[in-house]
């Protein structure tokens, strides 16, 4: 079952076309990595599929629902965690969890019991009522994660979830993808690193503003004759007219 | 609802847990009505003074018995030449000084401080020929007394005495000339700006730079909800500290509401919305929470001290700022709150600043509406 299908796509402000006729699909429960250098478009792209850009052209699906008309309806069935902090500093862990469970209309009730089992999994019985200020970044980010996933969407997106984040706990992060991925919940996730891509089951390269490959890590490889998914991305790279390496 | 309830809650913590927010919401309006009120002053109270005066007769005496008795100024000393009152202006020790000559009496004031001086003049003078004038008068009725028949030279005197119109001065509405009757709405309107425009336009800046912004509009949250939600802390707070300001400026500056509570409160609320309204336009032009500052400080707070009036009158600005200060909301605030909690006048009085006031509104509504993309780009 497809989960986002997206036909011939397109953004542009101005004059300046930073989504370009893009195409693809992505299936149910499937890890989708969605790679590109800086300014390929791969963000102007993700928001048009989370509703918060309206796309100039092609027609999406997303989670079963028109991105053009039904923007709002997407939005309550997607989960979302940005580059940036997605939680406040200044509330306490279980605020956070309250707040978001709130925004996305789950259950007061289920959301205490479900808070409750959330925490225990992470480790984080203990700091229920600190700031998340006093966590170590690490932990911000599995927490974070985990509240992005809280109300159980069909797809959640990932902008770049990793960045700065110590390599062992970016291993335990992608564990913790895996997991959501084997209970049914698509991840379409952003990335810098070239190792990350690796992990996922279908990776797309973005190369300004259109979807220059689109395969498993594999196959891209063979593909490109590449040794890793680094080498393809740098070949696909240098191709690029106004993107930065 | 549930959401917006979790909402507003998030907001009042934000706030009461940044220490310097909740100090400068609820500490800073009750810090600025005492401060401004009892030390921003133009009122002038016992003033030493020093006298010169070499020939030491009565009605010299009388000038400086009568000065003293005044609450404006206290006698420092008597001096013996000239030359001490420039030493004694040197060391400070008084800042006015009279002497007798022959057929003239001379007003020294230091300068340094134009509008104390000019005060200190115009009070000495008034308090002068008041005691002139009731001096002869007082030398009329005396000579009617003694001398039935009448003295030429004391008759012309009398004539001359009835003869000089002196201008008698009433102050309306602050009889007592208080500066706190001038600062406090004044002050209203700086506080109420400055808690819903500033930390409104901040608190939205915020959620921008920290990027949870972003993750509020990828949520089926309505951006309209959580920008109410954003508003109701504020709003409630600028309630809160409307009612301390009127509190304060009613049992500590002793400044009474002439006119009618209702009004007043009403008046304040359609300010409130007009500010809080700014305060949204703001934020929805800037990402960073120091440009919402620096704009909201330098665009609104700056000449709302300057222009509005406070301070300085708008009457006696050059012709470009005042008419730069018509478009400042918070002038036609104060003037308003003037007319009705220090004039006492009625709802008729304030039409034109109200109407101007809601115009204002609608304004920046629909600009802030049309402005309304809290999109990400």
């Amino acid at each position: 079952m497809k989960v986002i299908e997206v036909e011939n796509l397109t953004k542009r402000f101005g004059s300046f076309t930073a989504v370009d006729n893009i195409s693809f699909s992505v299936e149910r429960g499937e890890i989708f990595g969605f790679l590109g250098a800086n300014g390929a478009g791969k963000t102007t792209a993700m928001k048009m599929l989370c509703g918060l850009l309206r796309p100039s052209g092609g027609r999406g699906i997303v989670s079963g629902f028109d991105i053009n008309r039904e923007s709002e309806k997407i939005k309550a069935s997607i989960g979302y965690m940005s580059q940036k902090f997605a939680l406040y500093e200044d509330l306490k862990v279980w605020e956070n969890i309250r707040l978001y469970a709130g925004i996305y209309g789950v259950p007061e009730k289920e959301a205490t019991e479900r808070s409750h089992t959330l925490l225990e999994e992470l480790g984080l019985e203990k700091e229920r009522n600190s700031l998340v200020k006093s966590l170590p970044l690490g932990w911000r980010q599995k927490l974070a994660f985990s509240v992005s996933i809280f109300h159980k969407p069909t797809i959640v997106f990932l902008d770049e979830p990793t960045g700065g984040v110590d390599p062992v706990t970016r291993r335990q992060f992608w564990e913790m993808i895996y997991k959501a991925a084997g209970s049914g919940i698509t991840v379409f996730v952003t990335t810098h690193y070239m190792d990350e891509a690796e992990y996922c089951n279908r990776v797309s390269i973005m190369v300004d503003g259109r979807i220059d490959a689109l395969s498993s890590p594999a196959s891209l490889k063979k593909e490109f004759e590449a040794e890793s998914m680094d080498e393809v991305f740098r070949k696909l790279a240098r191709k690029s007219k106004n993107g930065e390496l | 609802m549930r959401s917006f309830r979790i909402f507003v809650q998030k907001e009042f913590f934000h706030i009461m847990r940044d220490r310097w927010t909740t100090l400068i919401l609820l500490v800073l309006p009750i810090l600025m009505i005492i401060l401004f009120g009892f030390g921003i002053t133009t009122e002038i109270r016992n003033t030493k003074f020093a006298v010169y005066d070499p020939s030491g007769d009565y009605t010299t005496r009388g000038i400086v018995n009568k000065l003293e008795s005044s609450e404006y100024f206290t006698l420092e000393r008597y001096i013996d030449s000239e030359d001490e009152i420039e030493r004694l202006f040197r060391r400070g020790e008084t800042g006015f000084a009279i002497v007798f000559g022959d057929n003239r009496i001379l007003l020294i004031a230091d300068g340094t401080d134009p509008n104390t001086a000019s005060v200190l003049t115009n009070y000495a003078t008034a308090l002068i020929n008041s005691y002139l004038q009731e001096s002869a008068v007082r030398q009329v009725g005396g000579g009617a007394a003694t001398d039935v028949a009448g003295d030429p030279p004391v008759a012309s005197a009398t004539a001359a005495a009835h003869r000089t119109i002196t201008p008698e001065i009433r102050l309306l509405y602050n009889p007592s000339l208080k500066s706190a009757y001038n600062i406090v709405p004044g002050i209203m309107g700086m506080i109420l700006m400055l808690i819903c425009a500033m930390m409104t336009s901040v608190s939205i800046a915020r959620e921008k730079e920290l990027g949870t912004m972003e993750v509020l509009l990828v949520s089926p949250m309505k951006p309209f909800l959580i920008i109410l939600s954003k508003i109701v802390p504020y709003f409630t707070i600028s309630v809160i500290n409307y009612i301390t300001i009127l509190l304060l400026s009613v049992f500590v500056l002793k400044v009474p509401i002439a006119g009618s509570l209702i009004l007043l409160s009403g008046l304040s609320l359609l300010f409130i919305f007009v500010s809080l309204l700014l305060g949204i336009l703001i934020s929805s032009v800037v990402d960073k929470q120091i440009t919402a500052l620096l704009i909201s400080g330098m665009m609104l707070m700056m000449p709302a001290v300057f222009l509005s009036g406070l301070m300085f009158p708008i009457e006696s600005m050059p012709e470009a700022l005042q008419w730069l200060s018509h478009i400042l909301p918070v002038k036609w605030f104060i003037i308003a709150v003037r007319s009705v909690m220090v004039k006492g006048l009625g709802i008729s009085s304030i039409l034109q600043e109200v109407s101007i006031l809601i115009g204002m509104g609608i304004i920046i509504l629909i600009i802030s509406i049309k402005k309304f993309k809290y999109r990400l780009e």
